[in-house]
């Protein structure tokens, strides 16, 4: 079988794809805002994530003080910390610090939601070759979108913008066909999410998820309480 | 190629925070959580997170609801039918190219 970098290079490919289209409309955004092609990749390369940098791109254009973009970045980003909990209970036995030290920096929905998605523990390995593949897609793409965003023709970059959902689907859907209580807990989250988008509208996207997802997450854990790892198949 | 100082402390602050939130959890967090609760509650949470992501943001992803409804209508068949996840989000995105040649 492949060793498990190549695996998570595998298993990384649609993120990488949908991060290289995702950033490629951050690269035109960030370059539209002011910044240079160098700035734009810089945000790229140091951040490694959608919401919050096309949040904090809008702070820079308009100036604004560095402790509103801290604040912005800790509350659009706040997710990953339940996320880095949750993957914290997959690890295989080759993490240590520095291994967790490099790993946190690839915590993203995507990485997060594919990984463990995987059955049973993770290998650093692993996490490195989805987090290297997905890291490249998000800084070529912001670089190409920065660079040549006026090249393209409109109708394929409008299309590539629902490759990363359609991912989403594909990994969502599988489960929830199987078991009632994630069928439950993947309705629950999008009749939130529904609500939030078109009724309560004050709340920003990055706590709309956030509260949509801790909400369905709750009833789920509170209906159907999952025994262990193996019990999964039972819930 | 210019980088403006002002704006590289803003990438700081960025990257720092960023960093920060997904670092300090995942590792410092150790322990096995034996909680039932805790436990279903996590297993559950990545699948709430993408479906708030996705519902209904997939509709506004491709400028245009009738092109990004085709594109969701495909992938949620081929996901049904237990496709790779790749063939799903290319499909759905080629699906959506088509779709706009005929809207």
């Amino acid at each position: 079988m492949r060793s498990p970098f190549v695996k998570g290079l595998y298993h990384g490919i649609p993120i990488a794809l949908g991060y290289l289209s995702v950033s490629f409309g951050f690269g035109i955004m960030a370059v539209r805002a002011g910044l240079s092609v160098l700035e734009a990749v810089l945000i790229s390369v140091t951040n490694l994530t959608s919401a919050g940098q096309a949040a904090g791109v809008g702070i820079i254009a308009a100036s604004g003080p560095y402790i509103e973009m801290a604040l912005t970045q800790l509350l659009i980003n706040l997710r990953y910390a339940l996320m880095g909990i949750s993957l914290s209970q997959k690890l295989d036995d080759k993490f240590h610090t520095p291994q967790r030290l490099i790993t946190a920096f690839g915590i993203t929905d995507e990485i997060f939601a594919v990984s463990s998605a995987q059955e049973g523990k993770v290998t650093p390995a692993y996490m490195y070759g989805m987090i290297f593949i997905s890291f490249c897609g998000w800084s070529l793409g912001t670089l190409l979108g920065a660079a040549a965003g006026s090249i393209l023709p409109g109708a394929l970059t409008d299309a590539m913008g629902i490759v990363l959902y359609g991912m989403f689907l594909a990994i969502i859907i599988p489960p929830a066909r199987q078991h009632k209580s994630v069928l439950l807990v993947v309705c629950l989250a999008a009749a939130f999410s529904v609500a939030f988008y078109y009724v309560f509208t004050a709340v920003s996207s990055g706590f709309a998820i956030i509260f949509s997802a801790i909400g369905a997450s709750l009833i789920g854990a509170w209906l159907f309480p999952v025994a262990d790892e193996a019990g999964k198949e039972a819930a | 190629m210019t980088l403006d100082m002002k704006v590289l402390s803003y990438i700081a602050v960025m990257a720092g925070v960023t960093y920060l939130i997904r670092m300090l959890p995942f590792t410092l967090f150790r322990r096995e959580i034996t909680s039932p609760f805790f436990k279903s509650f996590l297993y559950y949470v990545p699948y709430a997170v993408l479906a708030a992501m996705t519902i209904p943001a997939i509709f506004y992803s491709t400028g245009s609801v009738m092109t990004a409804a085709v594109g969701a209508l495909v992938a949620f068949v081929l996901a049904w039918f237990n496709q790779p996840l790749i063939v799903v989000a290319l499909s759905a995105s080629a699906a959506a190219l088509l779709a706009g040649f005929i809207f």
